[in-house]
């Protein structure tokens, strides 16, 4: 057991809090990181029944601003930022010339020439060089701005996310629909108010500056007593997000694998012109892709896990990429990668545990939907 | 955090209560609480024999997978088949109905080796 903290590793603004709330902290993409506060399983049932409070503070936020934003972003993502309204946001990725993935990323746009794009805490340095070589490369009249360190991030998650954030703000929060955003004040606190998140639940992403994100998560935490809110750290956060099927970078995501791959050749603008990775995913689209992500649901006792053999036939053919114990639905599940050839509904397959073969059943992608009124 | 003192206890957080020539065996409370939410527990074979600091099975929780080490050598007589489904239990009373085997032992003279509460307590302290 660990008990030593290494000191290279960054804190977010909220460190002092987790620490006072008993957080347990690991090391995650370079940050000290609350992996949970008191149960993971108490804290997952927190976001599917009543709110919880995520610190997301580590993860990458680059402005993108200038007359050719537009035309900038469409040539270094797979979609085109260029359809999005003002204070509508859309998932992307960064993709290398081979289509492999640099990155998944939600591009919000804030104005006409200006975008937010929030990427992933491990791949921010990765994000930035890509950006902006692609940005000296080409004749673009747009700038880059790594606001990172500059930026708190607070997730109320959950279905009483709106009830608990409408106490704190003037905003019409009805007016916000899904994957949509708007400048406000919570609690008191300018904030990017966005309508988006990576647990499957109805719930808000809030953008503020580094110096006061500790007052906006001490608002919401004293106004979300009366909705059920805890504070809820990075282990529900993966469990959530596996039960509705969203890929993870490092897990699903790599780049060694491209987004038809893992079911999302849809984010793919391919008629949108040229972009970076075009070609070869153009390739993948027209020939089908080898692979596929598949949902697995345990037939036998056992605990699928990232990195298991995974077998059809008796012979290996993948890996599980993701695995846990479903705290809402009580069964094992897993997100696999498998040959395109052996998918299929209702198919079996076997996931190796120390050793020996458990059977698993092949089901829908996403495992969990949210009941929606 | 105190620990009961009729009990020996491992390096590795497992525990040993010795009833004559029979022993159960668990994990601390310590080691439940720093695993968390335990969901699968995977239980020796009754009959199956274990050798001190051995690995005879495996607990998990939401994040982790660990191997269980016997405290001490035996052969296993009974295993706690509630632990199949409310695997909880190793977080909710891991001393008692979270007990894992109980074991014939095969050499009373290991329970020298282990430590007792006051030292447990300083080990985890």
């Amino acid at each position: 057991m660990n008990d030593g903290t290494p000191t290279d590793l960054r804190h977010t603004p909220l460190h002092d809090l987790h620490r006072e709330l008993g957080a347990r902290l690991v090391p995650f993409a370079g940050y000290e990181m609350p992996v949970q506060y008191t149960s993971i399983i108490e804290e997952h049932r927190t976001v599917r029944s009543a709110v919880g409070l995520f610190d997301l503070s580590h993860m990458g936020e680059l402005g993108v601003s200038g007359d050719s934003a537009v035309e900038y972003l469409r040539h270094a993502l797979v979609t085109d930022p260029g359809t999005l309204e003002i204070g509508q946001a859309q998932y992307s990725m960064v993709c290398d010339v081979d289509g492999g993935i640099i990155d998944d990323l939600i591009a919000y746009r804030l104005a006409d020439e200006e975008f937010l794009v929030v990427c992933n805490a491990s791949n921010r340095t990765g994000v930035i060089e890509q950006l902006s070589r692609l940005l000296a490369e080409g004749d673009f009249s747009a700038s880059l701005d790594d606001r990172s360190d500059r930026t708190g991030l607070v997730a109320p998650q959950g279905p009483n996310a709106a009830a608990l954030i409408g106490e704190l703000t003037d905003l019409d929060l009805d007016s916000i629909g899904n994957y949509r955003s708007a400048e406000g004040s919570v609690a008191g606190i300018d904030c990017l108010v966005a309508r988006t998140g990576y647990t499957g639940e109805d719930g808000f992403e809030l953008f503020c500056d580094a110096s006061r994100a500790q007052d906006l998560w001490e608002a919401l935490a004293a106004a979300g007593d009366r909705h059920g809110a805890r504070p809820c750290g990075l282990g529900a956060r993966d469990t959530l997000r596996l039960e509705a099927g969203m890929p993870l970078y490092g897990n699903e995501l790599g780049r060694d694998t491209n987004p038809f791959e893992v079911n999302l050749g849809r984010v793919v603008k391919l008629e949108k012109g040229d972009f970076v990775g075009r070609a070869a995913l153009q390739a993948v689209k027209e020939s089908g892709p080898a692979r596929k992500l598949i949902g697995l649901q345990m037939v036998d006792n056992a605990i699928p896990r990232f990195g298991y053999e995974v077998r059809a036939g008796g012979a290996a053919v993948g890996r599980v990429t993701s695995g846990t114990l479903s705290p809402t639905l009580g069964t094992k599940i897993a997100m696999a990668l498998v040959p395109a050839d052996t998918a299929g509904l209702g198919n079996l397959f076997e996931v190796v545990v120390r050793d020996r073969p458990y059977r698993a059943e092949q089901v829908q992608l996403p495992f969990y939907k949210r009941p929606r009124d | 955090m105190s620990y009961p003192d009729d009990l020996r206890y491992s390096k590795e957080h497992e525990w040993v209560r010795v009833e004559g020539s029979r022993a159960t065996i668990g994990i601390t409370s310590f080691a439940a609480d720093e695993l968390g939410d335990v969901v699968f527990v995977e239980l020796p074979e009754v009959g199956a024999t274990l050798s001190q600091f051995g690995t005879f099975g495996v607990v998990e929780s939401v994040k982790a997978v660990s191997d269980l080490y016997a405290p001490i050598s035996g052969e296993v007589i009974e295993v706690n088949e509630a632990l199949r489904d409310a695997p909880e239990l190793l977080n909710a009373d891991a001393f008692g109905e979270g007990w894992i085997a109980k074991v014939e032992l095969t050499d009373t003279a290991q329970l020298d080796g282990l430590m007792d509460a006051a030292a447990y307590t300083a080990e985890t302290a």
